[in-house]
């Protein structure tokens, strides 16, 4: 007992020791005057090549650019998302940003509790009342959507100028309203630049595992690709990694989703359909900067750059000047309004 | 110094000890790593979480989660077995405890609607644990395969019914209960305010006393510590073994889906997919850290929620992955240093004919 009393003394010893080490460059949280901005991510966190690092580039960007201090808080569980936000609204930020969905009553609640600090929930899930009429957020809350369908439409589009068939592509993940917004998107720009021209859709199931299913992407699209088809969007997480699978096997096309997904199959990735989180959340911090910020829905479509395709050095000798000029030209129509892309089936 | 607390202290109290302080250490050289100074982190810590009524509620919300999945594990240490199937446990009784909230009409009184959902949340819980049990008892099925593979069938379940049946609308959740919905302690203490910390946290007090009262105090916690201690020999005095090892694993899977009103009745007022979070795994880090002791167990817990809540805390200034490095310090440290798990874990390699 006592030897284990010593080796406790000494190790005790040495940790008092640790506690005065301070190295140069150790810095307190960056609060206090000017800008403050706090960002929960969702409990994917950062390094997800999605919406949370889409957060991270908007808000570093912000920092950058807007001279605006950020804090980052990632929750462990279920409890922390709350304690997360709460923790940065206690703090006196002027705005706090919750990333995803799954904050949206966490989110209404505090800002309910908060008025004088300002919220931003991307992918915040607008709910409707009985009477089908949209319940809108808190004053102080500002609700970052994203018109999923327009973008979908232009690589719909893309797919039936490129793909050299009459048949095109698609993989969903959870067979659910949000993903129906990407199907009813892409079928309506296929339609659009080919009017006999069919898609088909297939879901890989009914829970959110099926957005983490690899296997079955590579299945369904296989299958898909066996039918004729050339080309194939997904809207899958990283099911659709098992897409591009297919597609490098059979020397066939896969079109990404949220982000530049080029690198998963140099090649074989025709484009994306990029969603620009890190935009919106530029966005809300610069509104907030310039005391224009008010609460409400903002949707983020291919008008405020909120969604778009990707078209660059990697992709360009997949997609011709011709096809080029047409997407853009279908891109005026939407921005402009002459056409109307349907949200859901 | 009385022979028998001198051993006590050496068994029971030093090893987590030695362990506490190799963590903070190796807490402090990450911490330097990341080019941040180890005792403003640690300030912030404590700042965080003991040091105001906010972070302490959270502390105490987090704690009684804990509890329960510590006391799970616990429970089935004592018996001699590695119930690794809390998480499944935790999340069926928390989907338990709120589909009786949601099957009761609207209105129920609080004195019925509380132990109906209780009973629930503790039999789901209990129904989990009892399949791993039966399968020791009959086939002697090892129940640390069973119980770690029947918790991705149980989470894939709970998931389906949620998703498919019982979800609102573009949320994760299940509409909020009718009846059964637990106060907060911030209606009664107000700097409380805004923590999750709720009445569950009697009813686990209760349960952390029950568990000792039972382990200690009643012959069938005497004969299940027996058989844990030594099967053989309790069977020869005339314990049925493998019944004591099903009812064990019941009362640990009741135990760990207690936990679950936790949240469901007591936070949010609804089942929401994911929100174990890893507090049932972390019930085997609780239950060790604890020495399988019910007092131990409540001490364990608070520490892990006091890193949990303080994690979030120290985010500012450093990443999350320093407090969960943290935790892994801790447990493995103290895993290497308490003999039941050396006990088990040389069993099992002898059983599986590692000896050769």
């Amino acid at each position: 007992m006592r030897r284990i009393l010593t080796v406790v003394g000494v190790l005790l010893a040495v940790h008092i020791a640790l506690l005065f080490v301070r190295p140069s460059g150790a810095a307190v949280p960056p609060t206090g005057a000017g800008l403050n901005v706090g960002v929960v991510f969702d409990l994917g966190g950062r390094g997800d090549k999605s919406f949370n690092d889409g957060a991270y580039v908007g808000a570093m960007r912000a920092a950058e650019k807007l001279g605006a201090h950020v804090r980052f808080v990632e929750p462990g569980e279920g409890s922390d998302r709350e304690a997360g936000l709460r923790l940065l609204a206690a703090e006196g930020m002027d705005l706090v940003i919750g990333v995803g969905f799954i904050f949206t009553d966490d989110l209404t609640e505090l800002a309910k509790e908060y008025p004088n600090v300002a919220f931003a929930g991307v992918d915040y899930a607008v709910s409707i009342d009985k009477d089908g009429k949209v319940v809108q957020p808190p004053k102080n809350m500002a609700a970052l959507k994203f018109r999923e369908e327009q973008g979908s439409f232009l690589v719909g589009a893309i797919a039936a100028l490129v793909g050299n068939s009459k048949k095109m592509g698609f993989v969903g993940g959870m067979d659910s309203p949000l993903i129906h917004k990407f199907e009813a998107g892409y079928r309506a720009g296929v339609k659009a630049v080919c009017a006999d021209c069919a898609v088909i859709a297939q879901y890989a199931g009914v829970t959110p595992e099926a957005f983490r299913n690899p296997g079955r992407g590579k299945e369904l699209a296989l299958s898909q690709y066996q039918q004729g088809v050339n080309v194939i969007y997904h809207a899958s997480g990283s099911t659709g990694l098992g897409v591009f699978e297919a597609a490098r096997t059979l020397n066939k096309y896969g079109i990404g989703v949220d982000a530049d997904q080029y690198k998963e199959a140099p090649g074989r990735v025709l484009t994306s359909m990029v969603k620009r989180v890190d935009n919106a959340v530029y966005d809300v911090i610069s509104r907030v900067k310039d005391k224009s910020f008010t609460g409400g829905i903002y949707n983020f479509g291919l008008a405020e750059d909120g969604v778009g395709y990707v078209y660059d050095a990697n992709n360009k000798a997949l997609i011709s000047d011709a096809v080029r000029a047409r997407i853009e030209a279908l891109k005026a129509d939407i921005v402009a309004g002459r056409i109307a892309v349907p949200s859901s089936r | 110094m009385n022979a028998n607390v001198k051993r006590t202290i050496e068994e029971a109290v030093l090893p987590p000890l030695v362990a506490l302080v190799v963590a903070l250490i190796v807490g402090d050289l990450l911490i330097l790593a990341y080019g941040q100074a180890p005792s403003a982190v640690w300030r912030l810590l404590v700042d965080g979480t003991w040091g105001n009524a906010y972070g302490f509620g959270q502390v105490l919300y987090k704690a009684t989660t804990l509890t329960c999945t510590g006391l799970a594990v616990a429970m089935s240490l004592r018996a001699g077995l590695f119930n690794i199937g809390a998480e499944g446990q935790l999340a069926a009784g928390g989907f338990g405890a709120g589909v009786a909230g949601l099957a009761l009409p609207a209105g129920t009184p609080a004195f019925l609607a509380v132990p109906i959902c209780v009973m629930a949340a503790m039999l789901c819980g209990g129904l989990v644990g009892a399949v791993p049990g039966a399968l020791r008892a009959k086939f002697g099925a090892h129940e640390v395969i069973v119980t770690i593979m029947l918790n991705f069938i149980v989470l894939a379940l709970l998931n389906y019914f949620v998703s498919a049946k019982l979800h609102v609308p573009e949320t994760l959740h299940t509409p909020e209960v009718h009846a059964g919905a637990m106060p907060r302690l911030s209606n009664l203490i107000g700097a409380f305010h805004g923590s999750a910390a709720n009445w569950t946290i009697v009813i686990v007090a209760l349960a952390a006393v029950a568990a000792w009262w039972f382990l200690f105090k009643t012959r069938a916690g005497y004969e299940l510590r027996a058989v844990g201690l030594q099967p053989d020999a309790a069977e020869y005095a005339g314990v049925k073994v493998g019944i004591t090892w099903r009812n064990a694993l019941i009362v640990s899977g009741a135990l760990a889906g207690l936990g679950g009103i936790n949240f469901v009745l007591g936070y949010k007022g609804y089942y929401e997919d994911g929100f174990t979070g890893g507090a049932g795994f972390l019930g085997i880090a609780v239950a060790l850290v604890g020495r399988n002791h019910p007092l131990g167990v409540v001490l364990a817990a608070l520490f892990f929620a006091t890193l949990s809540q303080g994690g979030l805390a120290i985010n500012a200034m450093v990443p999350k992955q320093i407090v969960e490095a943290l935790q892994g310090i801790v447990i493995i440290a103290v895993a290497t240093s308490v003999p039941e798990v050396r006990r088990i874990l040389r069993n099992a390699v002898s059983k599986s004919g590692g000896q050769n």
